[in-house]
């Protein structure tokens, strides 16, 4: 008789040692449902969509560094895990998707519910199969789980038709994996290595610039005991935020279009750029022929592809960022750099954020800094837009993994699910999604998730009914033409709008209400006075979500700003 | 143009997966062949691209990303046989045919099939050694023309050293 596929799928996924399923059912994937049913070793959560599960994985994955794992159905199941898929994919997130597929005779007939997921995921994930042998399905749940975590992490998406779920097979699970078309290089090249460690040393103005690969590759530590070590100024792109301590004296912040005065002057005026584990993106660069112009630049990244891409690299290695950083540590000294520091400590101080005064609206600068006070060791999720910025801005981290946000992808809608993902992964932990009015609203089915399985995620709602950073660039670069970016507007309104004004209705949904009425805890938030209260009771709260709406300034901008096509040292309102 | 030979596993979706690499990420694919080798798991596969060396170089990166590629070898700068196979079907009456018989000699070309008013021409050789025999039987008229796109292998090792 042997074992059915459902019975291989679970048996592959205890193997994994997978505690958490995100998932949601459908017509062909009931047997693999039904095989868990009364599962005691892996906690299955409904979520109410299909996108919503993939982004709860990855927020699970990005704060525990295991893979986050789903299961969905075939067709609109599959297709709804795109958004999420990408939105991994880009960031390297290590996850295994497991969609359900007609049966496979029926494969191709246009069969009710079928759709060709692994042609529309192929660009969107790491790898992907369908399974069109039985005798396959545990070799390919291995591996599955291999590719999604090793090398330069990412989304897997299996695909089983449903008569693959259903066929016995004697085939054990394999223990092993071997992939021959797959090889991932961890260990740096020792002359490399050696060669960037001499440079570094000998180096007047060097800088380092860390990405979201450190964290990934769990080498803050290593990292944190190299700056002890040599004392070099560090900037991080978006996804490198929570590497070093956001307050550590060495770190000058986030580089790039919204990125600190200090990070872009830094990163304009050094002569060796010491990148790890970031792929310079556009976001980070600026105008790409502007970019670090003085600068040699050693780049260490696991992923061959992204070395020499976009900036010429005179001193490549490939690797995991840990363990070289690990070899390179004892090879490197201090380099003679006083007056660099000083010039990066002169640029910090006379140039710090620019903290927004409440006025009869609260200012989301100060609500974020009062979150982080009243939630120092929380993980933080966000959506997209200005709340993101302003909290990779003026949030303070302390700890790696505890900045969770759609860097590449910049997928609103993000935030709340993947908060959902690591309040499961961290139950200890607060959580908090800090959320605009317009995103939180992509993916607000999942308070019924947060609910149903008891988490207290607090979503901070920078309320200030506007898509804000689409908002922002009308108000910047489009003469305030707010096409399509309020979101009190209705069909009173006049069709040219250019601001906000007396007549706007005071908040759209109300968003109190309609926590309410899924059973969470809402509090709306008008006052500077009413901030810490607020956030005092959310904290009280440990059994059910939180939602607090901050009605902050409808038209509050995210400065600096680095314009389209200029270089990072030209910023607006620095 | 760029020759890349490539290794990769003989499964479905595979060719799939590469040509999708070309055209997700805007690079210029010029001719794309795919065939068994020896191995039944294993294909070869055979393309030809454009781009400027930066390009082709982050190409070649592209295409050892994935997971079906087992091998990938850049055949643009090294000691290589390429071969291409075309089929020309040329409009031939009467007195033309003599004369494109005697282009065909020149070319080694075969004359594969012949009809009433056209005659079907097979050559192999080199890419440009096919474009200049088209060029030539261009003015009998050509009806239409097949060509497999270039198959390339690396040449063996003479005298026991690197060649």
């Amino acid at each position: 008789m042997g074992r059915t596929g459902s019975q291989t799928v679970i048996d592959a996924l205890h193997a994994e040692k997978v505690e958490v399923l995100f998932g949601f059912p459908g017509g062909v994937v009931i047997p693999l449902f039904d095989a868990l049913y009364g599962e005691k070793e892996i906690r299955l959560v409904l979520t109410r969509h299909e996108q919503g599960a993939v982004h709860a994985a990855d927020g699970y994955a990005r704060s525990t560094g295991r893979p986050g794992v789903c299961l969905v159905t075939s067709g609109p199941g599959a297709t709804n895990t795109v958004t999420g898929l990408a939105t991994a994919n880009f960031d390297s997130i290590p996850l295994v998707v497991i969609t359900g597929q007609v049966s496979r005779k029926m494969i191709g007939n246009d069969a009710f519910q079928e759709a060709d997921i692994v042609g529309i995921s192929r660009s969107v994930t790491k790898h992907n199969y369908l399974v069109t042998e039985r005798k396959d399905l545990g070799r390919i749940m291995r591996e599955a789980f291999y590719i999604a975590t090793s090398g330069r992490p990412g989304p897997v998406l299996v695909d089983i038709p449903k008569d693959v779920l259903l066929e016995f097979s004697e085939e054990p699970l394999p223990e092993t994996v071997s992939i021959r078309g797959y090889n991932p290089v961890l260990k740096g090249h020792p002359m490399q290595i050696r060669k960037a460690a001499l440079i570094l040393s000998k180096a007047k103005k060097p800088l380092f610039y860390v990405g979201g690969g450190m964290n990934l590759s769990g080498a803050a530590e290593a990292f944190r005991k190299t700056v002890e070590k040599v004392n070099v100024p560090t900037i991080a792109s978006l996804m490198g935020i929570s590497v070093l301590p956001s307050e550590h004296p060495r770190f000058l912040g986030m580089l790039g279009m919204h990125g600190t005065y200090a990070a872009n002057m830094a990163v304009q005026n050094c002569d060796l750029l010491f990148a790890i584990g970031t792929r310079f993106d556009d976001r980070a660069t600026g105008e790409i022929a502007k970019f670090a112009p003085n600068a040699t630049v050693v780049h260490i990244d696991i992923d061959p592809a992204s070395i020499s891409r976009n900036v010429a690299v005179e001193i490549p290695i490939v690797g995991d960022a840990r363990l070289i950083l690990e070899e390179m540590l004892p090879q490197m000294e201090a380099p003679a750099i006083e007056e660099w520091v000083g010039l990066t400590d002169e640029w910090k101080r006379t140039h710090p954020l620019t903290e927004i005064p409440d006025n009869d609206r609260l200012s989301p600068t100060a609500v974020i800094r009062a979150i982080a006070d009243a939630f120092p060791e929380a993980i933080v999720t966000t959506e997209v837009g200005q709340n993101q910025m302003w909290t990779a801005l003026y949030y303070s981290f302390r700890e790696p993994r505890t900045f969770l946000t759609s860097g590449g992808l910049g997928t609103m809608g993000y935030g709340f699910p993947a908060a959902i993902g690591a309040q499961l992964g961290n139950p200890g932990r607060r959580v908090i999604d800090i959320a605009g009015d317009g995103s939180i609203q992509m993916n607000i089915q999942e308070l019924a998730t947060a609910v149903a399985e008891g988490l207290p995620v607090i979503v901070a709602i920078l309320n200030n009914g506007y898509l804000g950073m689409v908002r922002q660039w009308q108000e910047l670069f489009y003469n305030r033409r707010y096409s399509a970016t309020c979101l009190q507007r209705d069909a009173r309104c006049p069709p040219d709008c250019a601001s906000p004004g007396a007549q706007c209705p005071p908040y759209s949904p109300d968003f109190v209400k309609l926590a309410e009425a899924y059973g969470a805890v809402g509090i709306r938030v008008a006052t500077p006075a009413e901030v810490g209260p607020a956030l005092a009771r959310a904290r009280q709260v440990t059994d059910r979500p939180v939602f607090l709406d901050f009605m902050i300034q409808r038209e509050a901008n995210v400065w600096p700003m680095v314009p389209a096509g200029a270089g990072n040292d030209e910023m607006m309102n620095a | 143009m760029h020759v890349i030979s490539m290794l990769v596993e003989n499964h479905q979706g595979v060719l799939a997966r590469i040509a999708g690499l070309f055209s997700g990420r805007g690079y210029n694919l010029e001719s794309i062949t795919v065939g068994a080798t020896i191995d039944p798991t294993v294909s070869r596969l055979t393309l030809v691209c454009g781009g400027d060396d930066p390009v082709v170089e982050q190409i070649k990166k592209q295409l050892n990303r994935l997971i079906d590629v087992i091998k990938v070898l850049d055949l643009t700068d090294s000691p290589s046989l390429r071969r291409e196979l075309a089929l020309i079907k040329v409009s031939a009456k009467g007195r033309q045919r003599g004369e494109i018989f005697q282009v065909a000699e020149v070319f080694k070309a075969q004359v594969m099939d012949m009809g009433s008013d056209t005659m079907t021409l097979e050559i192999a050789g080199t890419p440009d050694k096919i474009d200049d025999f088209i060029s030539l039987v261009l003015p009998f008229g050509v009806v239409e023309t097949a060509r497999s796109g270039v198959v390339a292998i690396e040449r063996g090792k003479k005298n026991g050293k690197q060649g």
